[in-house]
Protein backbone atom coordinates (compact mmCIF):
# COMPACT_ATOMS: atom_id res chain seq x y z
CA UNK A 1 0.00 0.00 0.00
CA UNK A 2 0.67 3.76 -0.77
CA UNK A 3 2.87 4.81 3.02
CA UNK A 4 2.32 8.29 2.21
CA UNK A 5 -1.38 8.59 1.68
CA UNK A 6 -3.10 5.52 2.65
CA UNK A 7 -5.06 5.77 -0.85
CA UNK A 8 -4.75 2.13 -1.52
CA UNK A 9 -2.91 2.34 -4.91
CA UNK A 10 0.48 0.31 -5.13
CA UNK A 11 3.16 2.09 -3.44
CA UNK A 12 6.50 3.06 -5.44
CA UNK A 13 8.86 -0.07 -6.23
CA UNK A 14 11.43 0.45 -4.01
CA UNK A 15 14.09 -0.68 -6.45
CA UNK A 16 12.67 2.59 -8.52
CA UNK A 17 13.69 5.17 -5.84
CA UNK A 18 16.94 6.31 -6.98
CA UNK A 19 19.45 5.44 -4.14
CA UNK A 20 20.79 8.68 -4.33
CA UNK A 21 17.50 10.65 -3.09
CA UNK A 22 18.45 12.53 -0.07
CA UNK A 23 16.37 12.11 3.22
CA UNK A 24 16.30 14.47 5.72
CA UNK A 25 17.25 13.28 9.27
CA UNK A 26 15.67 15.64 12.54
CA UNK A 27 17.35 14.96 15.46
CA UNK A 28 17.35 18.20 18.03
CA UNK A 29 19.85 16.73 20.32
CA UNK A 30 22.00 18.53 22.44
CA UNK A 31 25.85 19.27 21.49
CA UNK A 32 27.10 19.19 24.85
CA UNK A 33 24.90 16.21 25.73
CA UNK A 34 28.31 14.00 26.71
CA UNK A 35 29.40 16.42 29.23
CA UNK A 36 25.52 17.06 30.08
CA UNK A 37 25.32 13.95 31.60
CA UNK A 38 28.81 13.40 33.08
CA UNK A 39 27.56 16.89 34.86
CA UNK A 40 24.34 15.17 35.84
CA UNK A 41 26.09 12.24 37.55
CA UNK A 42 28.60 14.43 39.08
CA UNK A 43 25.73 16.92 40.21
CA UNK A 44 24.28 13.74 41.98
CA UNK A 45 27.56 12.73 43.71
CA UNK A 46 27.90 16.39 45.06
CA UNK A 47 24.24 16.40 46.50
CA UNK A 48 24.50 13.09 47.88
CA UNK A 49 27.50 13.66 49.57
CA UNK A 50 26.72 16.97 50.83
CA UNK A 51 29.11 19.41 49.27
CA UNK A 52 28.35 22.64 48.24
CA UNK A 53 30.64 22.14 44.74
CA UNK A 54 31.95 25.54 43.05
CA UNK A 55 33.12 26.14 39.47
CA UNK A 56 35.12 29.28 39.39
CA UNK A 57 36.05 30.88 36.84
CA UNK A 58 37.71 34.22 35.00
CA UNK A 59 40.31 35.37 33.21
CA UNK A 60 43.58 34.18 33.83
CA UNK A 61 45.77 36.23 36.43
CA UNK A 62 42.17 37.80 38.21
CA UNK A 63 43.12 36.13 41.45
CA UNK A 64 40.91 32.80 41.50
CA UNK A 65 44.40 30.66 43.73
CA UNK A 66 44.62 33.79 45.69
CA UNK A 67 41.13 34.39 47.16
CA UNK A 68 40.97 30.26 47.56
CA UNK A 69 44.50 30.59 49.77
CA UNK A 70 42.66 33.61 51.90
CA UNK A 71 39.40 31.04 51.75
CA UNK A 72 42.08 28.20 53.23
CA UNK A 73 43.11 31.25 56.07
CA UNK A 74 39.30 31.10 57.32
CA UNK A 75 37.81 27.79 57.09
CA UNK A 76 38.35 24.73 58.00
CA UNK A 77 41.43 23.05 55.47
CA UNK A 78 40.02 19.97 56.37
CA UNK A 79 36.57 20.40 54.83
CA UNK A 80 37.69 22.48 51.74
CA UNK A 81 38.88 20.96 48.34
CA UNK A 82 39.92 22.17 45.51
CA UNK A 83 40.43 20.61 41.86
CA UNK A 84 42.70 23.17 39.61
CA UNK A 85 42.76 23.55 36.13
CA UNK A 86 45.74 25.00 33.88
CA UNK A 87 47.25 23.86 30.59
CA UNK A 88 50.23 23.42 32.21
CA UNK A 89 52.21 22.90 35.35
CA UNK A 90 50.73 22.03 39.00
CA UNK A 91 52.04 25.13 40.46
CA UNK A 92 48.48 26.35 41.51
CA UNK A 93 47.87 23.31 43.53
CA UNK A 94 51.42 23.22 45.36
CA UNK A 95 50.71 27.29 46.55
CA UNK A 96 47.34 25.94 47.20
CA UNK A 97 48.49 22.65 49.29
CA UNK A 98 50.87 25.30 50.81
CA UNK A 99 48.58 26.90 52.20
CA UNK A 100 47.24 23.84 53.74
CA UNK A 101 44.48 23.09 51.38
CA UNK A 102 43.77 19.52 49.69
CA UNK A 103 44.14 20.07 45.87
CA UNK A 104 44.79 18.19 42.79
CA UNK A 105 46.26 19.61 39.24
CA UNK A 106 44.37 18.79 36.26
CA UNK A 107 46.36 19.43 33.73
CA UNK A 108 44.72 20.09 30.10
CA UNK A 109 47.12 20.50 27.45
CA UNK A 110 45.87 22.09 24.88
CA UNK A 111 42.09 22.74 26.56
CA UNK A 112 40.99 25.85 27.26
CA UNK A 113 38.38 24.21 29.88
CA UNK A 114 37.48 21.95 32.21
CA UNK A 115 34.50 19.52 31.14
CA UNK A 116 33.05 17.15 33.71
CA UNK A 117 34.87 14.30 32.56
CA UNK A 118 38.14 15.80 33.83
CA UNK A 119 36.23 16.68 36.91
CA UNK A 120 35.26 13.37 38.10
CA UNK A 121 38.72 12.21 36.92
CA UNK A 122 40.08 15.29 39.94
CA UNK A 123 37.67 13.02 42.26
CA UNK A 124 39.51 10.13 41.33
CA UNK A 125 42.96 11.47 42.12
CA UNK A 126 41.79 13.21 45.42
CA UNK A 127 40.28 10.21 46.66
CA UNK A 128 43.37 8.03 45.94
CA UNK A 129 45.38 11.08 48.22
CA UNK A 130 42.72 9.98 51.25
CA UNK A 131 40.12 12.65 50.06
CA UNK A 132 36.58 11.53 49.91
CA UNK A 133 33.49 13.88 49.18
CA UNK A 134 31.06 13.16 52.40
CA UNK A 135 33.43 15.30 55.33
CA UNK A 136 33.86 18.26 52.75
CA UNK A 137 32.08 21.08 52.77
CA UNK A 138 32.99 22.71 50.03
CA UNK A 139 35.27 21.63 46.97
CA UNK A 140 36.17 24.53 44.33
CA UNK A 141 36.55 23.56 40.55
CA UNK A 142 39.52 26.21 40.07
CA UNK A 143 39.03 26.29 35.66
CA UNK A 144 41.10 27.50 33.19
CA UNK A 145 41.76 30.71 33.54
CA UNK A 146 39.61 31.69 30.14
CA UNK A 147 36.52 34.02 30.06
CA UNK A 148 34.71 32.64 26.46
CA UNK A 149 35.10 28.66 26.81
CA UNK A 150 34.45 27.18 30.12
CA UNK A 151 31.25 28.99 30.46
CA UNK A 152 30.01 26.18 28.20
CA UNK A 153 30.46 23.35 30.17
CA UNK A 154 28.37 22.51 32.96
CA UNK A 155 30.38 20.74 35.70
CA UNK A 156 28.00 19.56 38.18
CA UNK A 157 28.46 22.65 40.54
CA UNK A 158 25.68 23.89 42.29
CA UNK A 159 26.95 27.94 42.38
CA UNK A 160 28.88 29.15 39.13
CA UNK A 161 31.19 31.92 40.65
CA UNK A 162 32.73 34.06 38.09
CA UNK A 163 35.82 36.47 38.84
CA UNK A 164 36.07 39.82 37.50
CA UNK A 165 39.33 42.67 38.72
CA UNK A 166 39.29 45.53 39.28
CA UNK A 167 42.70 45.93 36.94
CA UNK A 168 40.50 44.30 34.48
CA UNK A 169 38.36 46.90 33.56
CA UNK A 170 34.70 47.96 34.75
CA UNK A 171 33.44 46.88 31.00
CA UNK A 172 34.57 43.18 31.27
CA UNK A 173 31.28 42.06 31.68
CA UNK A 174 29.77 43.48 28.92
CA UNK A 175 32.75 42.57 26.25
CA UNK A 176 31.93 38.59 27.65
CA UNK A 177 28.48 38.69 28.15
CA UNK A 178 27.89 34.59 27.85
CA UNK A 179 29.92 33.80 30.76
CA UNK A 180 28.66 36.06 32.97
CA UNK A 181 25.19 35.12 32.22
CA UNK A 182 25.98 32.23 33.34
CA UNK A 183 26.81 33.09 37.02
CA UNK A 184 25.24 32.35 40.46
CA UNK A 185 27.52 35.23 42.14
CA UNK A 186 30.16 37.83 40.42
CA UNK A 187 32.98 38.32 42.51
CA UNK A 188 34.81 42.00 42.15
CA UNK A 189 38.36 40.86 43.26
CA UNK A 190 41.47 42.96 44.09
CA UNK A 191 38.95 45.38 45.37
CA UNK A 192 42.15 47.41 47.43
CA UNK A 193 43.22 48.40 44.24
CA UNK A 194 40.84 49.85 43.08
CA UNK A 195 41.37 53.25 43.49
CA UNK A 196 45.18 53.19 42.32
CA UNK A 197 43.88 51.46 38.88
CA UNK A 198 40.78 54.43 38.97
CA UNK A 199 38.80 51.37 39.16
CA UNK A 200 34.60 53.03 38.81
CA UNK A 201 32.97 50.71 40.62
CA UNK A 202 29.83 51.93 39.60
CA UNK A 203 29.94 51.51 36.20
CA UNK A 204 31.00 47.46 36.87
CA UNK A 205 27.85 46.94 38.98
CA UNK A 206 25.45 48.93 36.24
CA UNK A 207 27.74 46.33 33.59
CA UNK A 208 27.29 43.64 36.16
CA UNK A 209 23.42 44.00 36.32
CA UNK A 210 23.37 44.29 32.74
CA UNK A 211 24.53 40.85 31.52
CA UNK A 212 24.33 38.84 34.58
CA UNK A 213 20.98 40.04 36.05
CA UNK A 214 20.38 36.76 38.49
CA UNK A 215 23.52 37.09 40.13
CA UNK A 216 24.60 38.43 43.31
CA UNK A 217 28.03 40.60 43.65
CA UNK A 218 30.33 40.87 45.98
CA UNK A 219 33.46 43.00 46.37
CA UNK A 220 36.23 41.20 47.90
CA UNK A 221 40.01 41.21 48.06
CA UNK A 222 42.52 38.31 49.11
CA UNK A 223 45.23 40.50 50.39
CA UNK A 224 43.33 42.98 52.85
CA UNK A 225 40.62 40.07 53.60
CA UNK A 226 37.53 42.92 52.95
CA UNK A 227 34.47 40.90 51.43
CA UNK A 228 35.80 37.20 52.26
CA UNK A 229 33.13 37.36 55.74
CA UNK A 230 30.62 37.90 53.04
CA UNK A 231 31.46 35.66 50.81
CA UNK A 232 31.87 32.80 52.76
CA UNK A 233 27.96 33.54 53.80
CA UNK A 234 27.58 33.44 50.23
CA UNK A 235 29.05 30.15 49.92
CA UNK A 236 26.75 28.65 52.65
CA UNK A 237 29.12 28.10 54.94
CA UNK A 238 29.72 29.14 58.87
CA UNK A 239 31.60 31.77 59.37
CA UNK A 240 34.36 30.54 61.83
CA UNK A 241 33.96 31.44 65.80
CA UNK A 242 37.09 32.33 66.54
CA UNK A 243 40.13 34.43 64.63
CA UNK B 1 38.93 27.78 21.46
CA UNK B 2 36.58 24.94 21.98
CA UNK B 3 34.82 24.60 18.77
CA UNK B 4 37.04 21.68 16.99
CA UNK B 5 35.95 19.50 20.30
CA UNK B 6 32.39 20.78 19.77
CA UNK B 7 32.35 19.72 16.42
CA UNK B 8 34.01 16.32 16.91
CA UNK B 9 30.65 16.00 19.21
CA UNK B 10 28.90 16.85 16.08
CA UNK B 11 30.32 14.12 14.10
CA UNK B 12 30.34 11.64 16.36
CA UNK B 13 26.26 12.20 17.25
CA UNK B 14 25.93 12.54 13.00
CA UNK B 15 27.59 9.81 12.34
CA UNK B 16 25.48 7.60 15.06
CA UNK B 17 22.28 8.83 13.71
CA UNK B 18 23.50 7.98 9.43
CA UNK B 19 24.28 4.97 10.88
CA UNK B 20 21.06 4.04 12.48
CA UNK B 21 19.16 4.95 9.45
CA UNK B 22 21.45 2.96 7.25
CA UNK B 23 22.58 6.02 5.22
CA UNK B 24 25.68 6.23 2.98
CA UNK B 25 26.69 9.39 2.99
CA UNK B 26 25.40 12.84 5.28
CA UNK B 27 25.30 16.00 2.63
CA UNK B 28 24.27 18.39 4.88
CA UNK B 29 24.40 19.37 9.26
CA UNK B 30 22.47 21.45 10.36
CA UNK B 31 23.12 23.49 13.93
CA UNK B 32 21.49 25.83 15.68
CA UNK B 33 23.75 28.35 17.65
CA UNK B 34 22.51 30.57 20.63
CA UNK B 35 24.24 33.94 20.80
CA UNK B 36 25.01 33.31 24.52
CA UNK B 37 26.52 30.10 24.18
CA UNK B 38 29.68 31.34 23.94
CA UNK B 39 30.67 30.12 20.63
CA UNK B 40 32.22 31.38 17.43
CA UNK B 41 30.42 30.84 14.08
CA UNK B 42 33.40 31.24 12.65
CA UNK B 43 35.46 28.87 14.19
CA UNK B 44 32.93 26.20 14.26
CA UNK B 45 33.09 26.69 10.66
CA UNK B 46 37.20 26.38 10.22
CA UNK B 47 37.04 23.38 12.47
CA UNK B 48 33.77 21.73 10.31
CA UNK B 49 36.02 19.86 7.18
CA UNK B 50 38.60 19.47 9.96
CA UNK B 51 36.36 16.77 11.93
CA UNK B 52 34.55 15.45 9.17
CA UNK B 53 37.55 14.57 7.41
CA UNK B 54 38.05 10.72 6.54
CA UNK B 55 33.80 9.98 7.37
CA UNK B 56 30.91 9.87 5.33
CA UNK B 57 30.71 13.53 6.66
CA UNK B 58 33.33 14.55 4.51
CA UNK B 59 32.29 17.29 2.36
CA UNK B 60 28.83 17.80 3.78
CA UNK B 61 27.61 21.33 3.49
CA UNK B 62 27.57 23.03 7.18
CA UNK B 63 24.06 25.30 7.63
CA UNK B 64 23.86 27.25 11.15
CA UNK B 65 20.65 28.78 12.11
CA UNK B 66 21.96 31.50 14.82
CA UNK B 67 19.57 31.79 17.48
CA UNK B 68 19.49 35.99 19.18
CA UNK B 69 19.18 36.68 22.68
CA UNK B 70 15.65 37.30 23.98
CA UNK B 71 14.55 38.13 27.19
CA UNK B 72 11.00 38.95 28.91
CA UNK B 73 10.22 42.40 30.05
CA UNK B 74 8.56 41.83 33.36
CA UNK B 75 7.12 45.27 33.61
CA UNK B 76 5.91 45.59 30.00
CA UNK B 77 4.83 41.87 29.92
CA UNK B 78 6.45 41.61 26.53
CA UNK B 79 9.92 39.83 24.91
CA UNK B 80 12.69 41.91 24.16
CA UNK B 81 15.94 41.26 21.55
CA UNK B 82 18.61 41.05 24.10
CA UNK B 83 21.98 41.81 21.66
CA UNK B 84 25.44 40.98 23.42
CA UNK B 85 23.51 39.51 26.04
CA UNK B 86 22.45 43.04 27.62
CA UNK B 87 19.34 42.16 29.17
CA UNK B 88 17.59 45.73 30.20
CA UNK B 89 14.62 46.36 28.38
CA UNK B 90 14.81 48.93 25.86
CA UNK B 91 11.45 50.60 25.78
CA UNK B 92 11.65 50.96 29.79
CA UNK B 93 15.05 50.16 30.96
CA UNK B 94 13.95 47.66 33.42
CA UNK B 95 16.36 44.72 33.74
CA UNK B 96 15.19 41.28 33.05
CA UNK B 97 16.10 38.02 35.00
CA UNK B 98 14.32 35.88 32.54
CA UNK B 99 15.97 35.34 29.52
CA UNK B 100 13.56 33.34 26.85
CA UNK B 101 16.66 31.66 24.14
CA UNK B 102 19.52 32.64 23.23
CA UNK B 103 21.79 29.82 24.67
CA UNK B 104 21.15 26.95 22.44
CA UNK B 105 23.76 24.57 20.69
CA UNK B 106 21.76 21.50 19.03
CA UNK B 107 22.00 19.39 16.19
CA UNK B 108 19.04 20.35 14.33
CA UNK B 109 19.14 17.71 11.80
CA UNK B 110 20.76 15.72 8.79
CA UNK B 111 20.26 15.13 5.16
CA UNK B 112 21.57 11.54 3.87
CA UNK B 113 21.35 9.67 1.36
Amino acid sequence: MCRDCACGEPGPDPAAVPASAPRELTLHTALLQRNDAGAAALRQRFVAAGVTAVNLLSSPGSGKTALLEALAQRLDPTRLAVIVGDLATDNDARRLQAAGVQAVQITTGQACHLEAAMVAEGLHRLSHQGVALEPLELLVIENVGNLVCPGAYDLGESLRVVLLSTTEGEDKPLKYAPIFHGADLVLISKIDLAEAVGFDRAAAHAAIARVAPHAQVLEVSARSGAGLDGLIVALGLALPAVR
Amino acid sequence: MHELSLMEAVRDQALAAAHAEGAIRITVISLRVGELAGVEVEALRFAFPVAMAGTIAAGAELRIESEAAECHCPNCDAPFPAPHGCCDCPRCGAISRQLLCGRDLRLLSLEVV
